[in-house]
C-alpha cells in the first residue's frame, strides 16, 4: 500500500513537505536560536534579517522564526490528539453501531447525531474552565467531536460488508464476532479511515490555531493563532508578522487536505475520466466494404475487432477478426465461455460498448448501412425500431422510480411517435400478446412489484413493440428459474413466428442454442472457432475446442451410481 | 444414526414495515443425510433451498423444528459451542467473487479456520499446501490474492477452505452455478473426488437438475417453502412422481435438437393436461 501511495506525485510531494516542517519541529529545541517566550524589549518589531532574528521579532521582541518552530509542534500535537481520539472513538463506535443489532445500532446512531448537532468551536470555548485552557484537553474534547465523521463511514462500510460471504463463511468457520470484526471487517474500513484522519489533522490544526486566536487558553503556549493574532494587531507596523504564521498554517493544512485527496485517488481509485455523452462508440479503423460487394444478409459483421486499454495505455484486443452474418428472421447462437467476447460483439452491434472501448477493426452492415462510426444521434433511428436489445438482468434494465407501464410508452413514443393514448393501448395490448394474464395491473406497477420472468416479459414487450428487424438477446433466460425459462422461450419462439424477426441470441447454454437456434457461432478468447447450422455443430464439431464445450455439458443419462462411501474414522 | 436429521424445520423471516407479520419461508421441512452421502436440493428461487442450507450453519434462526447433527441437537446452540461445531460442519458458496475477502492472501484464508482451532502456524502452513494440492491448486497460490484466480480457481481455493478442518458435513450452495460449462464439470468431478476420499456428507443445494442428478445420491425437491418429492437421484432426476417436479424436469433445455424438440412437444402436452 505504502509503495502505491509514495509512486503518486502529489502524495509524495505533500508527505515530503509535511516530514520536512514536522521534524524541523520536532527539532525546534535544538535548533530555534531562542526559546518560544524569551523576550528581548531591545528587539521589539525588529524587521526581517535582524541578525540573529532572520523572520524579526513580534511586539513582545520574542524571534518569530523560534516561535514558528515551537508552533509547529503545537500543531502536531492537536493534530495527532484530536485525530486519534476521533480515531479510536470512531471506529469502535461504527463497528459496534454496524456489525450488532438494531438495538444496539440505533443507539450509537442517536448518540452520534446528538454529537454533530453540538456547535464545536462554542462547546470547546463554554468548556474551558473544565479544560483550564489547555490546548490538549480542548483537542481531546474536540477528538469526540470529529468521531461522527469517522463513525459514519466506518457504519456504513460494516454495514455493506457484514453481508458479504466471506464474513458469513468466517463465522461457520468457528471465528468470534470479535476476530471477524478484527480481521474481515477493520481490513477493508482502513482506507477510507486514512482518507479521513487527513482531514481530521487539518481541521483539529485549523481549531486549535482559531482558539488561540481567539485568545482561548494560555498565552505560554506558541501557536500559529497567537502568533496570528500578535501579527494581526501589529498589521500596519509591521506587516509581515502577520504572513510567516499564515503562510505554514496554511502549507500545512494544504498539505494535508491534498495527501488527503490523493489517498483517496490512490487507495480508492481515480474517478473515471468524464465521457462526452452521444458520440458513440470509439473507433479508430475500420474495414471498408465496398457496397457492390455487400452481402444480401440483414446484418454482416466483417473483421470486427475490439480492444481496451491497459493500465499502461496499451490495447488489448478482446475481440479478434469476428466474422458474422444474420440473415431475414434467422436465429443465430453466439456462444462462449466467460469472457470469450461474445457480449462485447453483441453489444457492438448495439453501439453500447463502454466508453473505453475502442473498434481497431471491422465494418457491422446492417440492411446496407454501416454502423460503425455513427453517433448517438445517427443511430437513434436504428436503435429501438430497427434493432431491440433484450438484457440478462431484466430488473436492472428498468427504472425502479417509474411504472412499468410509463417506461413502455416513453419506448414505443420514441420509437413511433404516436400519441400518448395510442402508446397506452398499444402497450397493453403488447403486454398481453407477451402472456402477462393482468396488463392493466402490471402496466401500472413498479418493477419491484412484478417478478424477474415478468420483468424479463415487459422488457420483451418493449423490444418487439416496433416490430424490429433485428432482436439481440444477451443471456435474456440466466437470471430466471428454468420454468420461466421454458415459458420466455415459447414466447420468443411465438414472437419470432409471427413478426419475421432475425436474432443474435448470446448465451452459454447449450440447451437453449439446440432449443431455438438455426445457426450457432462459438467463441473463445475473442475469435470465432466454428460457425455452422446448429444440428451438424451438435452432430459433428468440427473444432477442439466446440467438441471439449459439448463433451462438458451434465447428460441426462449419467446419474450418480457409486454408494455413499463410509471411509474409517468418518463413522461416529 | 444419520449425520444430519431435520425434523419440521420452520423458518420466518420479519416482515417489511412496523409490527408487519413475519413471512414464512419455510413450513416444515424433514430431511436426512447420512455418512459420506450426498443430497442433492433442488428447487426454484424462492423455494428457500438456500435457507435450509444457512439453517444448517446457524447462519439464519429457525422458528420450529429441530435440526440434529450426530444426534446432538444444533439449531439453538450459540457462541462457543456453536464455534465448536466448525470443524466438523462447513460451506462453500455460490459466488466465488464475493465468498472470498478480497485483501487476505489465499494462504490466510486457508490458515484462518485452522489457527482458530488452535494450530501453529507452521503446522497451519504446512496443512494448507496440502489442501491446496487436494483441490488441484499450485502451492505458489499461497502468497496469492484472490483477484489473481479465476472463478473456478476461487472456487476450488472455496472448496480448500471448507476441508481445512476436515469436515463431516460440507453445505454446497449453488456451488458450480456461477462457473463456465467446462469448469462446472471439473469443479463437480472434484467435489466426488473428495468425498470418495475423505469421505464427507454434501448437502448440495442447485436449482440445474442437470447438476444435481451428477453429484447426488439422493435428491429432494422444494417448492414454495414444501418439500414435493424426495428419493434416489436417479428416480427423481429421470421419473419424478411429483407434477411439480415433472414440470422443472420438462422446462430444461436438452443440449441436442431433436431431443429437445421431443421433449418440448412433451412439455406441451404435459402442461395441456394439467391445466
Amino acid at each position: 500500500m505504502w509503495q502505491k501511495i509514495l509512486r503518486d506525485p502529489q502524495a509524495a510531494t505533500t508527505l515530503s513537505i509535511l516530514a520536512v516542517v514536522f521534524v524541523l519541529g520536532a527539532l525546534a529545541p535544538l535548533i530555534a536560536p531562542h526559546g518560544p517566550n524569551d523576550a528581548d524589549l531591545g528587539m521589539v518589531n525588529a524587521p526581517v534579517g535582524t541578525p540573529g532574528y532572520p523572520l524579526g521579532a513580534d511586539e513582545s521582541g520574542r524571534d518569530i522564526l523560534s516561535r514558528l518552530l515551537h508552533s509547529v509542534n503545537t500543531a502536531a500535537v492537536s493534530a495527532l490528539i484530536g485525530t486519534s481520539v476521533a480515531v479510536a472513538v470512531g471506529v469502535t463506535a461504527g463497528l459496534v453501531g454496524g456489525y450488532f443489532n438494531r438495538v444496539t445500532q440505533s443507539l450509537t446512531e442517536w448518540l452520534f447525531a446528538l454529537l454533530m448537532t453540538l456547535p464545536g468551536v462554542l462547546l470547546l470555548v463554554i468548556l474551558m474552565p473544565v479544560t483550564g485552557g489547555d490546548y490538549r484537553a480542548t483537542m481531546f474534547i474536540f477528538g469526540f467531536l470529529l468521531a461522527p465523521g469517522i463513525y459514519r463511514i466506518v457504519r456504513n462500510l460494516v454495514l455493506a460488508v457484514k453481508n458479504e460471504l466471506y464474513v458469513d463463511a468466517a463465522r461457520v468457520s468457528g471465528l468470534g464476532t470479535f476476530r471477524i470484526l478484527g480481521r474481515h471487517v477493520l481490513s477493508i474500513v482502513r482506507g477510507p479511515i486514512i482518507i479521513a484522519a487527513a482531514f481530521m489533522a487539518g481541521t483539529a490544526i485549523v481549531t486549535q490555531s482559531g482558539l488561540a486566536f481567539l485568545g482561548v487558553g494560555s498565552l505560554e503556549i506558541p501557536s500559529f493563532g497567537a502568533m496570528i493574532s500578535s501579527g494581526f494587531r501589529n498589521l500596519y507596523i509591521a506587516p509581515t508578522q502577520f504572513l510567516w504564521p499564515s503562510l505554514l498554517l496554511g502549507v500545512i493544512t494544504a498539505s494535508l487536505v491534498l495527501l488527503g485527496n490523493a489517498l483517496r485517488d490512490t487507495l480508492e481509485g481515480s474517478k473515471p475520466k468524464p465521457v462526452k455523452v452521444g458520440s458513440g462508440q470509439r473507433v479508430v479503423a475500420t474495414t471498408h466494404v465496398p457496397d457492390d460487394e455487400a452481402p444480401e444478409a440483414l446484418l454482416t459483421i466483417r473483421d470486427l475487432g475490439i480492444a481496451y486499454p491497459g493500465v499502461s495505455g496499451e490495447l488489448n484486443e478482446v475481440v479478434r477478426g469476428v466474422n458474422l452474418s444474420i440473415a431475414q428472421g434467422e436465429v443465430l447462437g453466439l456462444v462462449g465461455e466467460s469472457g470469450s467476447g461474445k457480449s462485447q460483439t453483441a453489444f457492438s452491434t448495439l453501439g453500447v460498448l463502454p466508453p473505453e472501448a475502442v473498434i481497431t477493426s471491422g465494418s457491422i452492415r446492417f440492411q446496407d448501412r454501416e454502423m460503425l462510426g455513427l453517433n448517438d444521434q445517427q443511430l437513434a433511428g436504428v436503435r429501438g425500431r430497427e434493432i431491440a436489445y433484450i438484457p440478462q438482468e431484466p430488473m436492472s434494465n428498468l427504472d425502479p422510480s417509474f411504472r412499468v407501464g410509463a417506461q413502455l410508452v416513453e419506448g414505443v413514443r420514441a420509437a413511433t411517435g404516436t400519441s400518448k393514448a395510442d402508446a397506452r393501448e398499444r402497450v397493453l395490448a403488447l403486454l398481453d400478446r407477451c402472456g402477462i394474464s393482468d396488463p392493466e395491473r402490471t402496466y401500472d406497477s413498479y418493477p419491484h412489484e412484478i417478478s424477474g420472468g415478468m420483468a424479463q416479459r415487459v422488457l420483451i414487450a418493449g423490444a418487439v413493440a416496433s416490430r424490429p428487424k433485428l432482436l439481440i438477446a444477451d443471456e435474456p433466460t440466466t437470471a430466471l428459474d428454468v420454468t420461466v425459462q421454458a415459458e420466455i422461450l415459447d414466447l420468443l419462439r411465438d414472437l419470432l413466428e409471427e413478426l419475421d424477426m432475425a436474432v443474435l441470441l448470446v448465451t452459454h447454454n447449450f440447451g437453449l442454442v439446440a432449443d431455438i437456434c438455426d445457426r450457432v457461432a462459438v467463441m473463445k478468447t475473442g475469435e470465432i472457432v466454428e460457425v455452422g447450422d446448429t444440428e451438424s455443430i451438435f452432430a459433428a464439431p468440427r473444432h477442439e475446442y466446440t467438441r471439449m464445450l459439448l463433451d462438458s455439458i451434465l447428460d441426462e443419462d449419467t446419474v450418480r451410481t457409486d454408494p455413499p462411501t463410509t471411509v474409517e474414522g468418518a463413522t461416529s | 444414526m444419520s449425520l444430519l436429521e431435520i425434523e419440521a424445520l420452520r423458518v420466518s423471516f420479519p416482515g417489511k414495515g412496523f409490527r408487519a407479520r413475519p413471512h414464512e419461508v419455510l413450513h416444515g421441512i424433514d430431511l436426512e443425510i447420512g455418512h459420506g452421502e450426498t443430497l442433492g436440493l433442488v428447487g426454484e428461487s424462492g423455494s428457500g433451498k438456500t435457507t435450509i442450507g444457512r439453517a444448517v450453519l446457524g447462519l439464519v434462526k429457525p422458528s420450529g423444528g429441530a435440526i440434529r447433527f450426530a444426534g446432538q441437537e444444533i439449531s439453538g446452540l450459540r457462541g462457543k459451542a456453536r464455534r465448536g461445531l466448525a470443524s466438523h460442519v462447513q460451506v462453500v458458496f455460490q459466488d466465488p467473487y464475493t465468498s472470498l475477502n478480497p485483501s487476505m492472501t489465499i494462504g490466510d484464508i486457508l490458515a484462518e479456520p485452522l489457527v482458530v482451532h488452535g494450530a501453529s502456524a507452521r503446522d497451519a502452513r504446512s496443512r494448507v499446501r496440502t489442501l491446496l494440492d487436494h483441490v488441484g491448486l499450485p502451492s505458489d497460490a499461497i502468497d496469492r490474492l484472490p483477484r489473481e484466480f479465476s472463478g473456478g480457481q476461487r472456487q476450488r481455493v472455496a472448496i480448500a477452505r471448507a476441508l481445512a478442518p476436515g469436515p463431516k458435513l460440507i453445505v454446497c450452495d449453488e456451488p458450480v452455478s456461477a462457473l463456465d460449462l467446462s469448469t462446472q464439470a471439473r469443479v463437480l468431478d472434484l467435489l466426488v473426488d473428495i468425498q470418495r476420499e475423505t469421505g464427507v456428507a454434501y448437502l448440495f443445494v442447485s436449482h440445474d437438475l442437470a447438476v444435481v442428478r451428477h453429484i447426488s445420491h439422493r435428491v429432494a425437491v422444494l417448492y414454495r417453502g414444501d418439500l414435493v418429492e424426495t428419493g434416489d437421484a436417479a428416480t427423481v432426476t429421470s421419473t419424478p412422481e411429483h407434477p411439480y417436479t415433472q414440470r422443472l424436469l420438462l422446462a430444461a433445455p436438452v443440449a441436442d435438437p431433436a431431443t429437445q424438440r421431443a421433449r418440448r412437444e412433451q412439455r406441451k402436452q404435459f402442461l395441456a393436461s394439467t391445466t
